[in-house]
């Protein structure tokens, strides 16, 4: 069965081939069967494998499935490796699944798009190069897999590129994670340059061996690394780019930008994490990223006004408290985060499309209202993945994750980062049911039309409700029944110390932390029912103040990143390209070797060389003329010649 | 007297005295024969001349002969109009 490993990314590129080569001709529903049941097969795959590896683990937890190699060059030996361990199987079983579920939803949602068999294979593509990257034995094939997900997320958000904001959006989602991938690059040049090796346990090992904590070169590395995770993952600084990526087709959104490709940056930390360990710094920035990034998105999320773009902060935010959790050292939460993220985000982004569908492309959450009645199905869903996002307790996965974030910040990082933590939850629950109540609550602003979605929407969002119910219960923390099964198979790849989870740190319970979070959301929940079902007055005169006013303005506008950078970056790049508008080195070039030749051409106009050949055949036509006339015909004219020759002859042999 | 034969071949037009120049130049051929002869006692040189006389002979009635067809033709004697022959 290991052997088949594989095959799961395999599959999902040899269908994104066939689709990209032959999809036009193929049929919708060909194009759906090969789409969907290719990243199907990898689900089932990565399911008897994970069945396998439970039953009866491999020698050390973990198996390597070499396949060729890739380049064997100089002291860079990149063989095409594929690593099996509990990391890599939560992650393929995450994005082979819950891709799975996305593409099934696809089959519907996307079926009126003309462009229905390039987007599966985009799709497939995608999932395909997610697979590669986190089943990546060797940072170089992992490299490779990151940057195919960066370029399927730039063609999937430019998906409907006849419209140049889409485009755009593309191309500044792209480059501001270029920013960051060129730092990863950077860091595999040096762990190349000063290990040897880029294969991950043995550069890991060899980095802890080399490398004493503290030291500066770990240190240039993980930060570069962190630097990489930062652009991908959209934390500060480069978190500008995911709402705009909003532009793309809801499904891209729930597949790539909620689910998996953001959170390749997590993974990526979560892998690499030994490394972390040696540069205490850089992990404290980790922290600090993820309680900032936190907090400035969940205050943006607060004030949009397009529900995707809720959804895009929300993401952001919630990668937040991934990266608090690995900062702190919490790196089996992180994941645990991760994976409940990935279905309850997903969920709520697939049913937002719906929502969107029922209001005939919509997106204004001031525009909607009153779903609740005509769309009861959706209602339920929604809230379904809403109160796992806020974390609702004891019912919701998020609440279990989170939770679990929360306390383990507490007990390892600090009561600074905690509170960030919790007021994050607190905002966390208020901007989720404001969105809640604004679009399914109160008089309809805009009358929805649309039914109910059919069967293979459903099915998905099913499985995900479900899945944002019970996906915490694998990890019930000690106060609350003790199970920590996620951890405790992740120990083996990420290390737990368990003893910050029973007892008490520093004047604080776990069951404290988590009745702490549990009133930060209920709080939130409290607060959002208040302001925007209640008294929706109440809300508008806070808004209504310069300070509300400005505030609101600040934080729809992502805090001012997007400004910050146009001005920074943007302006003086276009300037500098203005500038070089006459470009120097052209004009040198031409001045210097272009015109020279030129002018040489124009000296041999009349072409020394094949003048000799016309002169010489001008000098065979002058004989022939010459010759010509001697032919005339007068007797006495040849009688001349005659005589002139026999008189030179006779001279000639006289003379000489 | 070969000389002024060849002259007067070269710059005459009309036939009859090209034809006449032509005899000019046997004859002096002849002399020239006769001359040697004499000069060294040898009775070649008058054997010469005898052959000399009749191919000049011969040479005249094939001359006048073709002279003749030409004032047929071209009813002039200008040697010049015989150009039919130019490339």
């Amino acid at each position: 069965m290991r052997s088949l490993l594989w095959l799961i990314p395999a599959i999902p590129f040899f269908s994104a081939l066939l689709l990209a080569v032959f999809g036009p001709r193929f049929s919708r529903r060909s194009v759906a069967l090969f789409g969907v049941g290719s990243i199907g097969l990898s689900a089932l795959i990565a399911l008897g494998i994970a069945a396998d590896f439970i039953a009866s683990p491999p020698p050390n937890h973990r198996d390597t499935q070499t396949l060729s190699t890739w380049m064997n060059v100089g002291d860079l030996n990149a063989p095409v490796a594929l690593l099996l361990d509990p990391l890599s199987l939560v992650m393929i079983g995450v994005v082979t699944f819950v891709g799975f579920l996305i593409h099934l939803y696809s089959v519907e949602y996307m079926a009126p798009e003309e462009g229905y068999s390039r987007f599966f294979a985009y799709m497939n593509l995608f999932v395909g190069a997610m697979l590669i990257l986190v089943l990546a034995d060797h940072l170089l094939l992992l490299f490779l897999g990151w940057e195919g997900v960066g370029l399927c997320s730039f063609l999937l958000i430019g998906f409907w590129y006849t419209d140049p904001n889409n485009v755009r959006a593309a191309r500044k989602a792209f480059i501001v994670t270029r920013i960051g991938d060129t730092a990863l690059m950077i860091a595999l040049a040096l762990l190349l340059t000063h290990l040897g090796s880029l294969e991950i346990t043995t550069l890991l090992d060899r980095a802890g061996q080399v490398w004493p904590i503290g030291a500066p070169l770990a240190i240039w590395a993980a930060a570069l690394i962190l630097g990489g995770a930062v652009g991908k993952s959209a934390q500060l600084p480069l978190q500008v780019w995911l709402p705009d990526a909003m532009a793309g087709p809801t499904p891209t959104s729930a597949l790539i930008h909620a689910a998996t490709m953001v959170t390749a940056g997590v993974y990526l930390i979560a892998r690499t994490h030994p490394l972390f360990l040696l540069a205490p710094p850089v992990l404290t920035a980790v922290a600090v990223i993820g309680a900032a990034t936190l907090l400035i998105a969940s205050f943006s999320a607060l004030t949009q006004t397009d529900m995707k773009r809720v959804l895009a902060y929300s993401t952001i935010s919630q990668i937040g408290y991934m990266f608090l959790a690995l900062g702190v050292g919490a790196w089996s939460a992180a994941i645990f985060h991760l994976m409940t993220h990935a279905f309850f985000k997903a969920l709520l982004f697939l049913a937002a499309g719906v929502v969107i569908h029922a209001y005939h492309g919509e997106q204004n959450l001031f525009q909607m209202g009153g779903l609740r009645r005509t769309h009861r199905f959706t209602f339920w869903i929604f809230l379904i993945g809403g109160a796992s996002l806020a974390g609702l307790p004891l019912v919701t996965a998020g609440f279990y994750s989170k939770g679990e974030i929360l306390w383990e910040t507490w007990a390892l990082g600090g009561s600074a980062l905690w509170a960030a933590g919790v007021i994050g939850a607190f905002l966390t629950s208020l901007y989720t049911f404001r969105m809640i109540f604004l679009a399914f609550f109160g008089a309809p602003r805009k009358a929805p039309a649309g039914g109910e979605p059919g069967l293979l929407i459903r099915i998905p969002l099913i499985v995900l409700g479900i899945l944002s119910i019970i996906g915490g219960f694998i990890n019930l923390p000690p106060a609350l029944g003790d199970k920590l099964l996620l951890t405790h198979f992740l120990q083996t790849v990420l290390p737990h110390t368990e003893a910050s989870a029973l007892h008490a740190a520093r004047g604080m319970t776990e069951i404290g932390s988590e009745a702490f979070v549990t009133a930060a959301s209920l709080l939130g929940l409290f607060l959002a029912y208040l302001f925007y079902l209640r008294r929706p007055s109440l809300a508008e005169s806070l808004a209504g103040r310069p300070v509300g006013r400005a505030l609101h303005r600040f934080w729809s506008a992502g805090w001012g990143f997007d400004l910050l950078y146009d001005r920074l970056f943007v302006r003086p790049y276009l300037l500098l390209a203005e500038a070089f508008r006459r470009d120097m080195i052209d004009q040198f070039y031409d001045r210097w070797l272009v015109r020279p030749v030129f002018l040489l051409a124009r000296l041999n106009r009349h072409d020394l060389i094949d003048s000799i050949y016309t002169g010489l055949s001008r000098l065979a036509a002058f004989f022939y003329e010459t010759l010509r006339r001697t032919e005339t015909g007068r007797v006495r004219w040849y009688a001349a010649g005659l005589a002139a020759g026999t008189i030179f002859f006779l001279g000639w042999v006289v003379l000489l | 007297m070969f000389a002024l034969g060849l002259i007067g071949l070269l710059v005459r037009r009309n036939i009859l005295f090209i034809l006449m120049s032509t005899e000019v130049m046997l004859n002096a051929a002849g002399l020239a024969f006769i001359v040697a002869g004499a000069r060294w006692g040898a009775a070649d040189g008058q054997v010469m001349f005898f052959f000399i006389l009749g191919l000049a002979a011969a040479e005249v009635s094939v001359g006048l002969a073709l002279v003749l067809r030409m004032h047929h033709q071209y009813r002039s004697l200008d040697a010049d109009l015989l150009s039919r022959m130019r490339g």
